[in-house]
């Protein structure tokens, strides 16, 4: 009788034992990341130009560049993801056709990044001439962020009650008013969340740049949509592999500037959630 | 009086009209983004099969600059290192999602559930690059080979960016059991343990399913991470030592030679038939894993 408890017992600690397992790696990497590349990182690191092939300086085009492309994803993805959460949520009844655009919403989401670099080179570089630019790299990046920004938007979309719009609808107000003045502002929160998870993603993304936007060394600041531009994610992956000889601070340095944009995206993000979620009145 | 309130009523309804028929477009447009997807990777794609027979590109040997495109290799590598990570993730993803959804105390999900994101948050490129200065070494020092950019590297690394997939996806699934399945079990008389291994999972087995495609479709499509920690050698990958030697898998190979193909060449197409093998592959894992989607809402899933 007794053994039963014993082997629950045996299991649970080695559960708890596999998930310090799962989750202490995730320490290592930050600290380690940390602890290498803070030596890196001062004002000059983050507000100059880098020389000597890279091996010197500091890496200001790709922060920037990386900035530029994520507000051009942004500007690309929001609206279209936006307005499909709320065709989904609001305006879709359950047809076949609707289980279409889920599946294509799922499918998106797992098309391999490396595929979405092939699309954007196939389409926005080479069949619309837009080159390879920030233009073809934005809009690339923002159709692989489209089943996110869905996703979580349509999900906040859903949790807010349906009393709302029936309210609305007893009103005499129309099925837009009612989205437009009632359930969007209800889940803005949660769709803010959504998208800054999206974002994220397409900032520290490097295959779908490789082929449309990414410039091994380009020591200036982006004039134009039609420029190139270094990034973040595509100089690290640029310092680590194909530069010969690269002091290992500026590696560990540029890996723990593109890890601190995203991980306080990430935190953003979650803090939006969390104080939201406490102060809905549903 | 009553006409002009028909006008302003006539107004609204055409610009509700206008706006609904927006919204329904841009609900359309995911349809349109992957038949586009596909369009283009067809356009650039298949001229390749044109010119050289299928023959040539499910061949052995995959050497360009000799007009050699076999993707065997390619595809074997890919599945060798995806393979290698699921076996890897699946049951430490499981026993990480059981723990948190059954087992954990509060205080202890509250700080696993973060830390599980941050790892789904961390770039891939970030992820290769600490796999190369220190997963690498390491798996060269402890296993004792010559190189430590192997298969096996990968499929840790592989692993590693899967978890948070299969944590999440398992853990909705064990969330979906009834509670009343657990206290039946629990009033039978049988432990906390039991119930979960006999009662709980099993009744999750769909979810969990599901759990396991994601996390196979997102390991295959991995490229950045994966280029950087596997050496990509292409090898055929059949002696059985080859989880311990370098492995190229096709999403390393169209991201490190795309750069350096003349556009237009056959070369430059082939990389695209390589795009459309992983389009094709990722959609039917997707499709599989999405099918509980389309089923009916079941109660549990006890069979």
């Amino acid at each position: 009788m007794n053994a039963r408890f014993v082997i629950q017992r045996i299991g649970f600690v080695l559960l708890s034992f596999i998930a310090v397992v799962v989750v202490l790696p995730i320490l290592v990497i930050v600290a380690i990341i940390v602890v290498r590349g803070i030596g890196a990182i001062n004002w000059e690191f983050l507000t100059t130009m880098p020389h000597d092939g890279m091996k010197a300086g500091g890496i200001l085009p790709a922060i920037v560049g990386t900035i530029v492309l994520t507000f051009g994803t942004a500007i690309a993805a929001i609206p279209v993801g936006v307005g499909g959460a709320i065709y989904l949520s609001e305006y879709a009844r359950d047809t076949l056709f609707t289980r279409a655009i889920r599946l294509a919403i799922v499918n998106l989401a797992g098309i391999p990044s490396v595929v979405y670099g092939l699309f954007g080179l196939g389409l926005f570089v080479l069949f619309l001439h837009f080159g390879t630019s920030i233009l073809a790299g934005s809009l690339t990046l923002a159709i692989m962020t489209l089943p996110v920004i869905i996703s979580t938007s349509e999900e906040a979309l859903r949790a807010v009650p349906t009393e709302y719009r029936t309210v609305i609808a007893s009103l005499g107000g129309t099925r837009w008013q009612g989205v437009r003045y009632v359930v969007l502002p209800q889940a803005l929160p949660g769709i803010i969340t959504g998208i800054i998870l999206g974002l994220l993603r397409a900032a520290g993304e490097t295959a779908p740049i490789l082929f449309t936007v990414s410039a091994f060394f380009l020591p200036r600041l982006p004039h134009s949509l039609f420029d190139r531009t270094m990034a973040l994610p595509y100089h690290l992956y640029v310092i680590s592999t194909q530069v010969p000889g690269m002091p290992q601070e500026i590696q560990y340095g540029t890996a723990l500037v593109l890890l601190m944009l995203v991980l306080s995206m990430n935190l953003v993000a979650t803090l939006i959630r969390g104080h939201f979620r406490r102060r809905r009145p549903w | 009086m009553l006409k002009s309130e028909s006008v302003i009523g006539n107004k609204r309804r055409r610009f509700e009209i206008v706006i609904e028929s927006l919204i329904r477009v841009l609900g359309f447009s995911t349809i349109g983004f992957v038949v586009l997807i596909f369009l283009f990777l067809l356009r650039q794609g298949l001229p390749f099969f044109f010119e050289v027979p299928p023959v040539n590109f499910f061949g052995t040997r995959w050497y360009p600059t000799f007009g050699l495109f076999g993707t065997l290799p390619l595809i074997l590598g890919s599945v060798l290192v995806t393979l290698t990570a699921i076996v890897i993730a699946l049951p430490l993803g499981v026993a990480t999602a059981v723990f948190v959804r059954e087992i954990a105390p509060g205080w202890a999900r509250e700080i696993l559930k973060p830390l599980i994101e941050v790892l789904a948050g961390i770039p891939s490129v970030v992820l290769g690059f600490f796999g190369m200065n220190i997963v690498a070494p390491l798996v060269r020092t402890t296993l004792n080979v010559p190189t430590g950019l192997t298969a096996f590297t990968g499929a840790l690394i592989l692993a590693y960016m899967a978890l948070p997939t299969i944590i999440s996806v398992a853990e909705d699934a064990l969330d979906a059991v009834p509670k009343s399945y657990r206290d039946a079990g629990l009033a039978l008389g049988a432990t906390k343990w039991q119930v979960i291994w006999r009662v709980v999972v099993p009744a999750a087995r769909s979810g969990i399913v599901v759990a396991v495609m994601l996390g196979l479709g997102r390991a295959i499509g991995e490229t950045m991470a994966v280029m950087m920690v596997t050496g990509n050698a292409a090898r055929m990958p059949i002696t059985p030592d080859s989880l311990f030697r370098p492995v190229r898998t096709m999403t390393a190979t169209i991201a490190a030679e795309m750069g350096e193909v003349a556009q237009g060449s056959l070369h430059f197409h082939a990389l695209f038939g390589i795009g459309i093998l992983l389009f094709v592959l990722t959609f039917l894992i997707n499709l599989a894993a999405a099918r509980p989607i389309f089923q009916k809402r079941r109660r549990g899933g006890l069979r």
